[in-house]
């Protein structure tokens, strides 16, 4: 029995590229890893918002609406209700004039009892150094 | 020796990084390292059979099919190729294709993992 921890960081801003959308299906993919391993084998994956990567955590954003596209929001609840480490970082929140009240916090609506969890970025370093790969996206 | 997972989104054409990535591949198998190859995003245009090698566009077909020869396991995101149009019977024969999980099991017992994202 072993354990991959894999850290997800996103650093682009949204809808501009692929790279969130992607960064956060690959992390939610690590829900169905199970069927390559063996028993008991796991793949754990952290998510951290970084940089211009934070303004993908504003909410009330209208993808579907405009683009008929499931939002970057709605992606981010679904990491939450499996249960996935979301982590925002508070000092590029800061720089954005952002704070807890204009970003997604949680998925009560969809079950979720995770929350996502602002941080100092030492806080993201210490995951960095803790997992074992890290993607940048 | 070494297995390394290497994960690349880049496009084929529009960008260098998916030429660097499958150099790469190639410098690590020729020293004996196992390699998986991971094309998601605009790099599944990587997996598309019958492309046209012009010199002004980056052409790794070739390079992609000797290194499978070689060994080289590669796959590209299921459902990236399907949204872009990118079907199975119009993929390079024995480039594999999976859901984004496949990626991750294979970072699993990776050595190294080189991610190498997108635009």
């Amino acid at each position: 029995m072993a354990t991959t921890k894999l850290g997800f960081i996103v650093q682009r801003t949204p809808y501009k590229s692929e790279n969130t959308k992607l960064a956060l299906t690959h992390a939610i993919s690590s829900q169905s890893v199970e069927v390559y391993l063996n028993d008991g084998d796991l793949v754990t994956a952290d998510i951290a918002f970084v940089g211009d990567g934070v303004l993908n955590c504003l909410k009330n954003q209208k993808a579907m609406e405009k683009y008929g596209l499931t939002s970057t929001e709605s992606h981010i609840k679904n990491c939450l209700l499996l249960d996935l480490n979301v982590m925002v970082c508070k000092e590029d929140l800061d720089k954005f004039g952002l704070s807890e009240n204009d970003i997604v916090m949680d998925a009560e609506e969809f079950g979720a009892d995770m929350t996502v969890k602002v941080v100092p970025f030492s806080e993201i370093t210490k995951m960095m150094e803790d997992v074992n790969h890290l993607l940048f996206f | 020796m070494g297995k390394l997972t290497i994960g690349c989104f880049s496009s084929l054409v529009g960008s260098m990084s998916l030429d660097f990535s499958v150099k790469l591949a190639s410098a690590a198998i020729e020293k004996g390292h196992k390699v998986d190859f991971w094309v998601s995003g605009n790099a599944t245009m990587l997996s598309i059979k019958g492309q046209r090698a012009f010199k002004d566009y980056s052409a790794l077909m070739k390079p992609v099919q000797e290194l499978m020869g070689k060994g080289l396991s590669i796959t590209a995101c299921e459902a990236c190729a399907e949204a872009r149009g990118y079907h199975k019977d119009n993929t390079i024969e024995n480039f594999k294709r999976h859901s984004m999980d496949w990626y991750l099991a294979s970072a699993f017992d990776a050595d190294r993992v080189f991610h190498i994202g997108g635009e």
